[in-house]
């Protein structure tokens, strides 16, 4: 039989290590969305002392290549300190995995992102966030990278929808070029505020539907 | 392969029937020969024979309209020589108007497509919750630009059955021309063109266990068409080529053995993989309508899963289905069709197709239903919207 992914995939796929969710953990977040097709939610607990992670959980909506990567995430974090772990790229993923199908890139980046995010929340919440830099434009387009469109299923930046962006007095303001009515604003709104109204500078997002 | 599959794609391509290889190895190995006129050599006379009867048969099956049936490559070449070959004859100035479904499948929705970039207007009718185009809808459509209007029969994805009878008297009316594209109903569902007024029809065996590479177009008399191919005057000099004899003939063998028990047989099954489904699986919903579906069909999304997900575990364990997810789709795309009908992005990426065929048993539906039984309730264990809906 040919499957569209190697042995390592199927079998990470297959029986998904640590799956689930962990109660009062220490970080967590979630990545993408049901409309872009994958979501993945990572939660660590992590020791105060040695700031390594204890343990950390996934859950995927998502396909094969998603479950995969966020079974192998969790395996490479695990017992890592914060810094070592946040090094763990989407190449080191799929390297240990054996290799994921190019077109299939966008769905685990997903899970990578997830860990990186989940240690951001961790240090967020935590007062860890060493330099605080300002928020300036490039910050901002740099987190709308991970905000899909789910028209093309690539993020909004690189499908050119972001029409302007602009950062003043801790009030960011994007512009989308899309309809205000359009079947998917609000819920690009939403996922807009959410990469964007952590920043420790920002006080209010506004998004501007343009067209 | 180890072990055999269990198939349920049939509406992407079937299995081919043995008898219809039979019927055809003669037009390979004994008259293999082109169509000649009928001033040829015996072989090519026979060959030509052997073609005007597939035609004729074919023709019959669809109750001997009157017109003519054009034998192409498959549907896809169907669809697009109707479309553009009625566009091309009959535009003008002040025609530059055509209307499809938002729903048709991509043959015809990437031909309008193609003409809308040429500088043609488009309009793409939008339709209900089952995928019904509102009648009412397509003649407040209709200008005195409109050249064509492109409805489906059935529809690829979740199989409803339009009342092609009540767009063809408004296309009628209004003198406009109507191209149908029946691949997914053609064999399964009656088709009597005498009562269903349809210009042009697009038809295809390869998913009715037949062979592939082969199509046809049935063109009613009258019907303005541009020559499709340039060449040697083959197929009433709308499409050049050596014609493919072994195919037709193949295609009409196709039809030949299809029954109203075996499309009798194949509703039963589906109807029950419906019925086991909603019985033994919550959250699930059947996409399209109820009961106005072709019988080989059944859409069910399961919801908080991600379809890729479902077919992979599905193959591992022999089965073969398809869905509507942007995952599993060649351009990343979520299902046009479940969007179109007002479903959103979760519910077209956990949307699974079922098509049912001549070589499924029954007892198909068992393992079916247990297998996907197993394989939802894992990937809910893992999925982080099961919770989210919950609260």
């Amino acid at each position: 039989m040919k499957f569209p992914y190697n042995e390592k995939v199927l079998e990470h796929f297959r029986n998904p290590r640590n799956v689930g969710s962990i109660e009062n953990s220490d970080g967590k977040s979630t990545e993408g969305s049901p409309a872009c097709g994958d979501m993945v939610s990572v939660y660590i607990k992590v020791d105060k002392g040695t700031k390594k992670i204890e343990d950390i959980k996934f859950e995927s909506y998502g396909c094969a290549s998603n479950i995969a990567t966020g079974s192998i995430i969790t395996e490479l974090a695990k017992g890592k300190t914060l810094e070592e772990a946040k090094k763990i790229d989407w190449k080191e993923a799929s390297d240990a995995l054996g290799g994921l199908p190019k077109i299939k890139t966008h769905c685990s980046v997903l899970a990578v992102d997830g860990l990186r995010a989940a240690i951001a929340n961790y240090e967020e919440k935590h007062g860890l966030i060493k330099e605080r830099v300002p928020t300036t434009k490039e910050i901002v387009l740099k987190r709308l990278r991970h905000v899909m469109n789910p028209l093309a299923g690539l993020d909004l930046v690189r499908t050119n929808l972001i029409d302007n962006v602009k950062v003043e007095n801790g009030t960011i303001d994007v512009s989308v070029s899309l309809p205000e009515d359009h079947q998917f604003a609000t819920n690009i709104r939403e996922e807009i505020l959410e990469k964007l109204e952590n920043l420790w500078d920002v006080d209010k997002v506004v998004v501007r539907f343009t067209v | 392969m180890e072990k055999e599959t269990i198939y349920f794609d049939n509406a992407a391509s079937s299995r081919m029937d043995e008898r219809v290889l039979e019927a055809m190895k003669p037009y390979f190995f004994d008259v293999y020969t082109v169509a000649t006129s009928e001033f040829g050599y015996s072989l090519g006379i026979e060959a030509r024979e052997a073609l005007d009867n597939a035609r004729t048969k074919i023709l019959s099956s669809l109750g001997s309209p009157k017109g003519k049936l054009i034998f192409t490559s498959g549907s896809t070449e169907s669809s697009n020589i109707a479309i553009k070959g009625v566009v091309r004859k009959l535009s003008g100035k002040k025609r530059k108007h055509i209307i499809v479904s938002r729903i048709e499948d991509f043959p015809v929705l990437n031909s309008a497509k193609s003409l809308e970039r040429e500088g043609f207007k488009v309009t793409y009718l939008g339709v209900d919750k089952y995928g019904f185009v509102d009648p009412d809808e397509l003649k407040d459509s209709i200008n005195e630009e409109t050249i064509l209007v492109s409805v489906q029969h059935a529809n690829q994805e979740i199989g409803t059955i339009q009342d092609i009878k009540a767009i063809a008297e408004i296309c009628k009316k209004n003198s406009v021309v109507f191209h149908s594209d029946a691949t997914h109903s053609f064999g399964r569902v009656p088709l009597d063109l005498r009562e269903l007024d349809v210009d042009l029809l697009t038809a295809s065996a390869h998913t009715i266990h037949g062979p592939k590479g082969i199509g046809a177009l049935y063109v009613k008399e009258g019907v303005p068409l541009a020559k499709w191919i340039d060449g040697g005057f083959q197929e009433f000099d709308f499409r050049a080529g050596v014609e493919n004899i072994p195919g037709a003939v193949g295609f009409t063998k196709t039809i030949e053995l299809i029954t109203e028990e075996e499309n009798e047989r194949i509703k039963d099954m589906r109807d029950n993989l419906i019925e086991k489904i909603q019985r033994e699986i919550p959250d699930t919903t059947l996409n399209g309508h109820p009961k106005k579906r072709i019988p080989q069909n059944a859409n069910i999304t399961f919801h908080y899963v991600e379809g890729e997900s479902i077919t992979l575990h599905l193959d591992m364990k022999g089965f073969a289905v398809s869905t509507g997810s942007a995952c599993f789709s060649k351009s990343l795309e979520a299902s046009h069709v479940i969007l179109g009908i007002g479903g959103d992005h979760e519910r077209a990426h956990g949307s699974v197709r079922f098509t049912f065929g001549r070589f499924n048993k029954k007892d198909d539906v068992d393992k079916m239903v247990e297998a996907l039984g197993e394989i939802v309730l894992k990937l809910r264990e893992i999925s982080p919207l099961k919770g989210e809906k919950a609260r």
